[in-house]
């Protein structure tokens, strides 16, 4: 019995883990529970030391210390109040006047703003309920097929998940020990592609199925011109003169940001298209201001709309990603920066009264609460796990799968996505990945491409039965029973929860489809990555032909040349003019990973 | 029953404020580190004790908030399998869990804790950055937060006894709408008496 114990530890403590999880008592006090439960038992078949636990305080205080999370309550902060100040309501109604003329507009709107709202507030909830409140009812109004228009919203939403600055970005990196900012600019390229490909599916179905996606009729359109024109003429002139100085811009972005910086290297692809768009949209909100003054009648009323409603998000974007990506903030304080940006602007708009703070500091308290104790539980948990040589032990699991990095990074894809119909990110990110991150280091895998990877599949979570929130969420805002439109007063039929979770199944395939392209082409999230690890030349131009052809990617060669890319973070961090928020830290782990040793000896 | 359940209660009332002081020290820590990162950029100074006390204040925020987030049942649960059980079920699961999990980890966290917190306070340990804050407070943290969740322990293990002997409600059945549900709601309201006020308007014009 003892023997048969002391061969198979980590096994039971897997099952003991699942037993413990399924019983439905709180995540993080049954993690712990496994940990301490197998310590003990670990102690008494003499495994481990009797002072086994004694470094646990430590491990805590490292935790306190630890920058990166500090995030999380500033990011959520920043959602909440942000949801509450109805940005996205401003927003919809105008990109909606846009696109709307045209066969799918609707949709496209609903992607962008999904985008948008994705880009600043990173709360799924927030982005769905708003989208459903607002876009759904008129979808229905003018007759969008129910599956396109409930899939197209709540799939815009999930797009908080992968795009900069979300939440799941931010404990990735945590876990898989990368810097927030490299995770941010890698995601940048994947978040972008897979708005594109939202766009051309709705363009496809605009073209084959014309009746799904009908255009807003004319009386439908808000913003005309005394004249009757729409207004459009003049926007695409705006946006024309914006987007040549914002390219003009580009051009001459290094020779005069690098002395105001006072740095010697190229700037980042990020970096400069983000300080393009805040230029462009600088000259574009002083040119419809001047407009608004002097009526000069230059600008169309919808050039002028779309204007002022872009400028709030878009002054929070440089706030938060353009900060951080410019290495003015560290991220952490570019969480901070947009909170506070929020709460200002909410204070602008009077949306911002004293209930409604309070409400939304209680439940960013309650998740960041949540959250921290799921960790200080899985650090419990993984006390125990690795004293076992846990780790060693799933490493021999995952050396037996075929077809090596490729196979491993499937295997893991399959396992996140049906994890994820399950239980939420949270756990996925604090149980799973660090069991995984070794294995995945071991092979050659770039931790960061792994981390974007893990973000795009775990969108699929919230889209899956039966736990999709997103599909909760819009449950929750969807009409129930049939009702009359108040503008056509024709009667309009329910939305059904079968709808909803119908309209999902598209675009779940959607974002399958771009994890593979993710898989099979890393440069995609490294690619201006390079440029923060640059060694030499030839380095990355190995890794660049090894990376075009991902057949070679598995051999050993490559490997190696990416984990000597990949050896010195700290030294990429300084190249990369970024602040280095991860140092401190990154000492923190050092110390508790030498006191870890000296546990086991 | 009576003297348990209003022991449970001033336990309750503890946790509350505790969440209370935790809410404001979050929006504290962000105004800080807001200030923080705009005062390096504009003076180009920056104070080694005002980026200590960010995460001072957040790691008070989460260990001081543990028995609060139990007290509103806001620790996340995989619910999948026990949505399904009874509530006499749940209940018991909760009693096991609290005795068997929760109170021996808080035990040991709160003795293992205890000697540090001792040996940092003698000692007057001090951050190793210069012009760093003292560091007991935070050491402090550790046995202090965890004696809480303790206490909030015990008293949900009072509630959960007093529902199973039929003297009290379910707690862990008030499934009233969720945090999200409230907020669709509130603004299908605003929406609808801006839809109001707009025909109101209108009709007004015409």
């Amino acid at each position: 019995m003892i023997e048969f114990m002391t061969g198979n530890f980590v096994p039971m403590m897997f099952t003991g883990l699942l037993f413990f999880l399924l019983l439905g008592f709180p995540v993080a006090f049954s993690l712990a529970a496994t940990g301490l439960f197998f310590g003990f038992i670990g102690m008494e078949l003499n495994l481990f030391p009797s002072n086994l636990f004694q470094a646990l305080p430590l491990r805590v205080i490292g935790i306190m210390q630890n920058d990166t999370l500090l995030a999380i309550p500033f990011f959520t902060l920043m959602g909440i109040i942000l949801e509450r100040s109805r940005m996205a309501e401003d927003l919809l109604s105008t990109v909606a006047q846009v696109f709307g003329p045209v066969r799918g507009g609707l949709a496209v709107a609903v992607v962008l703003v999904g985008a948008l709202l994705a880009a600043t507030t990173g709360v799924v909830a927030a982005a769905v309920i708003s989208m459903g409140l607002i876009s759904l009812p008129i979808m229905l109004r003018y007759g969008y097929n129910r599956t396109i228009a409930t899939g197209t919203i709540t799939a815009s939403g999930t797009l908080a998940q992968a795009l900069p600055p979300s939440l799941v970005l931010i404990v990735l990196a945590d876990q898989l020990g990368r810097s927030v900012g490299d995770m941010y600019a890698g995601a940048m390229l994947p978040g972008f592609l897979l708005v594109g490909l939202y766009l051309v599916f709705i363009a496809a179905v605009a073209v084959i199925m014309p009746k799904w996606v009908p255009a807003l009729p004319a009386e439908a359109r808000i913003y005309n011109e005394p004249t009757g024109a729409s207004g459009h003429r003049s926007l695409l002139l705006l946006l024309l003169v914006c987007g040549g100085v914002a390219y003009g811009w580009s051009t001459v972005h290094e020779r005069i940001m690098n002395p105001l910086l006072g740095r010697e290297i190229p700037a980042g692809g990020d970096e400069v298209f983000i300080l393009s768009a805040t230029i462009a949209s600088l000259l574009a909100l002083s040119l419809a201001l001047v407009n608004k003054v002097l009526r000069l009648g230059l600008v169309s009323r919808l050039a002028e709309q779309v204007t002022f409603v872009l400028i709030p998000p878009l002054v929070l974007i440089f706030l938060v990603l353009g900060t951080i990506f410019l290495g003015i903030a560290t991220p952490t304080e570019g969480g901070a920066m947009g909170a506070l940006g929020a709460l200002i602007m909410a204070l602008a708009r009077r949306r911002l009264g004293f209930d409604l703070l309070k409400q939304a500091l209680e439940n960013t308290t309650k998740l960041s609460i949540f959250v921290l104790f799921i960790l200080i539980g899985s650090t419990v948990f993984s006390f125990t796990f690795n004293a076992a040589d846990g780790h060693i032990w799933v490493e021999h699991l995952f050396a037996k799968l075929p077809g090596g990095q490729i196979g491993f990074l499937v295997f893991v894809n399959l396992l996140v996505f049906v994890l994820g119909m399950f239980i939420d990110f949270f756990e996925i990110a604090f149980i799973i990945i660090p069991l995984l991150a070794p294995v995945a280091d071991k092979m050659g895998i770039d931790l960061i491409w792994f981390g974007i990877i893990i973000a795009m599949n775990l969108q699929t979570s919230f889209l899956t039965p039966p736990f999709g929130f997103a599909l909760f969420y819009l449950r929750s805002v969807a009409a129930r029973s049939d009702y009359t439109d108040l503008i056509t007063k024709a009667r309009i039929k329910a939305v059904t929860t079968a709808e909803i979770y119908k309209g999902s199944i598209a675009f779940i395939v959607l974002q399958l489809i771009m994890v593979g392209v993710i898989v099979a082409n890393p440069t995609l999230v490294m690619g201006h990555l390079d440029k923060a690890v640059v060694i030499d030349d030839a380095t990355v131009r190995g890794l660049l032909n090894d990376a075009s052809s991902p057949d070679s990617y598995g051999d050993p060669d490559a490997a190696a040349e990416e984990g000597s890319a990949d050896a010195d973070p700290a030294e990429g961090a300084d190249v990369d003019g970024m602040p280095k928020p991860d140092e401190p830290s990154g000492e923190a782990d050092d110390a508790l990973k030498a006191l870890k040793d000296a546990v086991k000896q | 029953m009576p003297l348990l359940l209003r022991f449970s209660k001033t336990i309750d009332a503890i946790s509350e404020l505790m969440g209370k002081l935790a809410m404001w020290m979050i929006l504290a820590a962000t105004l800080i580190s807001a200030g923080n990162a705009i005062i390096r950029k504009v003076f180009g100074t920056s104070s080694n004790a005002w980026l200590e006390i960010q995460w001072y204040l957040f790691a008070a925020v989460f260990m001081l908030g543990g028995g609060f987030a139990f007290l509103r049942n806001a620790h996340v649960r995989i619910d999948f399998l026990s949505s399904r059980f009874s509530p006499r079920t749940r209940n018991w699961i909760d009693v096991g869990g609290i005795l068997v999990f929760l109170l021996p980890l808080c035990y040991l966290m709160t003795t293992l804790g205890w000697p540090m917190l001792d040996n940092a306070f003698r000692s007057g340990e001090m951050s190793s950055n210069s012009g760093g804050l003292i560091r007991w407070p935070v050491y402090g943290l550790i046995p202090l937060g965890f004696l809480l969740l303790a206490l909030q322990g015990l008293s949900e293990l009072i509630k959960r006894f007093a529902f199973l002997s039929g003297q009290g409600p379910d707690v862990l059945n008030v499934h009233g709408p969720s945090d999200e549900e409230m907020l669709a709601e509130e603004l299908l309201r605003e929406a609808e008496a801006e839809a109001l006020a707009a025909a109101a308007s209108n009709k007004k014009a015409n």
